[in-house]
């Protein structure tokens, strides 16, 4: 079998299991409420992680470049309140125009 | 009922164009690398998520062993079993369709599903995730059959329409002072650690801030 094959079936095999543990080994069920103050936490600590790794994330390098103004962008349209189709959109038009330019 | 579905589709279908583009770009780069577009397809179909399959092929490519391929890959997705656990009240039905469910999670159908306090509507998670999965998997088709015939994700800009999507969504999540401190460090420790840590460390790393909310 090539490294490549062998790369596809263990990543795959992993990720399946991360995606499946917690519904399918405790689907239904109320997390302990010891817990429930952490899950509260995750999705603003995980989503502004994401935001801070997609913006200015490299290869173990700060990199800055037209993404900052997509999210500048995406940031105003916030702000003003737009819709979440808005804020994609002028965020990938910005990012694109500001790498054209 | 289906309404939420339709919700969940409702609300990711702005990023189908990303998901298409960056699929193709995948399934090219995979090309590029000598792996074949059956492994690039099947990888796209069975792990969908793309940053980890970027890391995988980049450690193969530049040389790493098959161990650090799968190992960039876990740690990247690591982040998952995080979310799996937490959103997990959410999923019901029988074992097998919680197993299928449970596979479109991803980053995005995760943050468009969000209803606060931590939980997801399962319905809008599915429903976005049934929407992105085609779309992945159709551009890795396209990108690794035919090559570079779909315009490069980023010269469209949907690397910066991420983060700013990301943005929009953590915004509607600062509801007390707990969830914007929440945030502060997150985002402050992700920044701090992505010079010095493989991809993926950042953001699991950030994630360990929630284990402050635990209840003493």
């Amino acid at each position: 079998m090539s490294d490549a094959w062998i790369v596809v079936i263990l990543v795959g095999a992993f990720t399946i299991a991360f995606k499946a543990a917690g519904p399918v080994l405790l689907g239904g069920r109320a997390l302990p409420a010891r817990l429930t103050g952490a899950v509260e936490l995750l999705a603003p600590s995980l989503l502004a992680a994401l935001v801070v790794t997609q913006a200015v994330g490299g290869m173990r390098e700060i990199v800055l470049d037209a993404r900052l103004a997509g999210v500048a962008a995406g940031a105003v349209a916030i702000w003003l309140r737009a819709p979440l189709i808005v804020v994609i959109v002028v965020a990938a038009l910005a990012t694109a125009l500001v790498r054209l330019v | 009922m289906t309404s939420s579905y339709r919700e969940g589709a409702r609300r990711i279908a702005a990023l189908t164009p990303a998901a298409l583009s960056f699929g193709a770009a995948f399934g090219v780069l995979a090309g590029a690398n000598g792996i074949d577009a059956t492994a690039a397809i099947v990888m796209s179909a069975t792990t969908f998520a793309g940053a980890a399959q970027f890391a995988a092929i980049s450690v193969l490519h530049d040389g790493g062993t098959v161990a650090a391929a799968v190992a960039a890959a876990v740690l990247l997705n690591a982040r998952y079993l995080a979310i799996s656990l937490a959103i997990a009240p959410s999923f019901d039905g029988s074992r097998l369709r919680r197993l299928f469910e449970s596979q479109l999670i991803v980053d995005e159908s995760w943050a468009v599903s969000q209803v606060g306090r931590g939980r997801v509507d399962k319905r809008v998670l599915v429903g976005a995730g049934l929407v992105l999965y085609p779309f992945w998997v159709a551009g890795t088709v396209i990108g690794a059959l035919a090559g570079n015939v779909l315009a490069d994700p980023k010269a469209l800009g949907f690397d910066g329409a991420l983060p700013a999507l990301f943005l929009a969504l953590l915004v509607a999540q600062l509801v007390d002072r707990r969830s914007k401190v929440a945030a502060l460090l997150g985002g402050a420790i992700a920044l701090v650690l992505i010079p010095f840590t493989p991809a993926g460390v950042p953001v699991i790393a950030a994630a360990t801030v929630c284990l402050w909310g635990l209840r003493r």
